[in-house]
């Protein structure tokens, strides 16, 4: 009996859902009085390890080896089913981030245990059952996902629960984990990793979000979009039509076929609010829209709005964010 | 080499705001339903796999007679063989159910290099059938194909979208991928193909007709979750307040203070 967690990273650098899954874990235990059992699988990643106990795990379980390297769904769906012999578990959470989410679902698959997936709110019934809500037909319906299957697994979007305090004072287990990479030699082999991450903060991460769209006319059009994301700490978004003109790369679409975001704060530049773009965004606790059209649909959602040209309404903001914020 | 796609009919996504609660699950929700968006990447690089590989493609769903539409739609735009699965005993299948019955299709189908599915669909949103499908054909999954670099024989080369850039991936074939957008431009059908894709027949292939199938893993009776109290998500209260000014510059402190105000900065 555990609630097991799978620790996602980049070389070494955990996922910020991951503790804030951490955090959920430790509160759904507490309440079930079990412990919280964390994966970690990677290359030299004693740190995170030591971290998985600081945020919240009573024992981690370390899949330490070359294989865990860079990604891989066959090893790393390898090491999550190893953890879950070893662990026990009736309820396993999986950031759903690209990558941990096939791994979820490949174990899952294999092991017949039910997966809800991309969910938002967790809670447990009176049998301590694992209730998984999460949002289905792209955002337009809410479900609660109840289980009919021993162990339990759902995975998580990011910014669901608040990441929880890092507690260096706790103390755990650290043990390693035997993973059997036997008869999967071959089969999927990475041949380059092209780390196009360029430092920015990804937009499902984000707290602040600027988002810019047919509006912004062109890439050079993104510079005051940029500016003021900088400004405020935030992640730059776009709608379809921004990516699909080639203004802006794929990782930034926020919306049905792109990116769905919960961020604090949203602003909307020149995005007139396809009802594709809203099912990305219509999370978001306030909604700002910019926009030279004062009829556009985006100013439906918006808490407010400002009619005007983004090119001399954005640096306005910039410059009045950075004398109020001293920034 | 033959090319598999695994699609579904799903709600028009300008018509997913007008779809019920209370209907998920009917046969009917009211809506106008076609080819997921999703599926129609897989199935436009199916079409370029057959091209620069010299293959075939072949298209499957499973469902109602309805379903039909989602492989009019890809034949229309160019696919040759179509199957529909339907059977009473498919209904109330979950992910994994779906994924066992569409796995003994493909092993129907013969020798297979891939099979091709889109991201997830824009009703279940789950993305789970894809690995689901590879789970139980045993063979590799590769998500987010954003590129099919080569296909050889035993083997191909992809570049795998992940949040942190792109990976060069190679997988024994055969093997299961999921496409991403960036991977193509879905090309529209012309009227030839349509015309082809109505003047077909999609004989439906039912459970009998699939000799690995095990009941035990297939419909309602076998799903491992259940969707419970669907609900529209809480709306959005309240009127837009339009930040008015003698200046742009006005404007700007006056939301600026607004926000900061919101404890959202």
């Amino acid at each position: 009996m555990s609630i097991l967690v799978y620790v996602d990273h980049f070389q070494g650098a955990a996922k910020p859902i991951s503790w804030e899954i951490m955090g959920k874990a430790r509160e759904l235990a507490d309440r079930r009085s079990v412990p919280v059992i964390a994966l970690v699988a990677g290359q030299n990643v004693g740190n995170l390890a030591a971290d998985a106990i600081a945020y919240g795990a009573d024992k981690v379980l370390v899949a330490d080896a070359p294989a865990f390297a860079s990604f891989n769904a066959q090893a790393f769906t390898a090491a999550l089913k190893a953890a879950i012999a070893a662990a026990r578990p009736n309820i396993v959470l999986v950031p759903a981030t690209a990558g941990a989410r096939d791994v979820a679902a490949l174990a899952a698959c294999e092991l017949n245990i039910g997966l809800a997936a991309e969910c938002q709110a967790l809670d447990l019934d009176a049998a301590g059952n694992l209730l998984a809500d999460r949002p289905v037909f792209s955002g337009n319906i809410l479900a609660t996902v109840v289980f009919n299957s021993p162990v339990q697994m759902a995975t998580v979007r990011g910014r669901s629960f608040p990441l929880p305090a890092r507690d260096a004072g706790r103390t755990g287990e650290i043990v390693p984990l035997a993973v059997s990479l036997n008869g999967l030699a071959g089969a999927e082999e990475i041949l380059s990793f092209d780390v196009t991450e360029t430092g920015e903060l990804a937009v499902e991460n984000a707290g602040i979000i600027v988002s810019g769209g047919r509006g912004v006319k062109g890439a050079e059009g993104f510079a005051p979009v940029r500016e003021l994301a900088k400004t405020l700490g935030g992640a730059v978004g776009a709608s379809r039509a921004a990516v699909d003109a080639g203004w802006i790369p794929y990782p930034h679409q926020v919306g049905q076929t792109g990116k769905t975001v919960r961020p604090d704060l949203y602003i909307a530049c020149g995005i007139s609010g396809a009802i594709q773009h809203l099912a990305g965004m219509n999370g978001a606790r306030v909604i700002v829209a910019i926009n030279k059209d004062k009829d556009a649909p985006i100013f439906g959602v918006a808490r407010y709005g400002i009619v005007g040209d983004l090119f001399e309404v954005l640096p306005a903001l910039t410059a009045a964010f950075k004398t109020k914020l001293g920034r | 080499m033959k090319f598999i796609v695994c699609v579904k009919l799903t709600p028009d996504t300008e018509q997913l705001i007008d779809v019920k609660p209370q209907d998920v699950g009917s046969d009917d929700l009211g809506v106008t339903m076609v080819l997921n968006p999703w599926d129609e990447f897989a199935v436009e690089e199916a079409l370029q796999l057959v091209e620069r590989f010299d293959g075939e493609a072949s298209v499957v769903t499973m469902g109602s007679k309805e379903a039909t539409e989602a492989l009019k739609r890809a034949v229309a735009m160019g696919v040759e063989e179509a199957i529909l699965l339907s059977d009473p005993a498919f209904e109330g299948s979950d992910a994994w159910g779906t994924a066992h019955i569409l796995a003994q299709a493909v092993k129907k189908l013969g020798d297979y290099a891939l099979v091709l599915t889109g991201r997830q669909s824009v009703d279940g949103n789950s993305g789970m059938v894809g690995p689901g499908l590879a789970a139980k054909l045993g063979v590799p999954f590769v998500s987010g194909v954003a590129k099919v670099i080569d296909v050889t024989d035993g083997s191909a080369t992809f570049l795998r979208a992940l949040d942190e850039g792109m990976q060069t991936v190679k997988v024994k074939l055969p093997a299961v991928i999921s496409v991403s957008k960036e991977i193509n431009e879905p090309r529209y059908p012309n009227f030839m193909g349509i015309r082809k894709a109505s003047r077909m027949q999609y004989p439906a292939i039912n459970a009998k007709a699939l000799p690995g199938l095990d009941a035990g893993q297939i419909g309602e009776g076998a799903a491992l979750l259940k969707w419970t109290n669907l609900r529209k998500p809480p709306a959005r209260t309240g009127k837009c307040e339009f930040i008015q000014g003698a200046s742009v510059a006005e404007q700007a402190a006056l939301l600026a203070d607004k926000l900061i105000a919101e404890k959202v900065i």
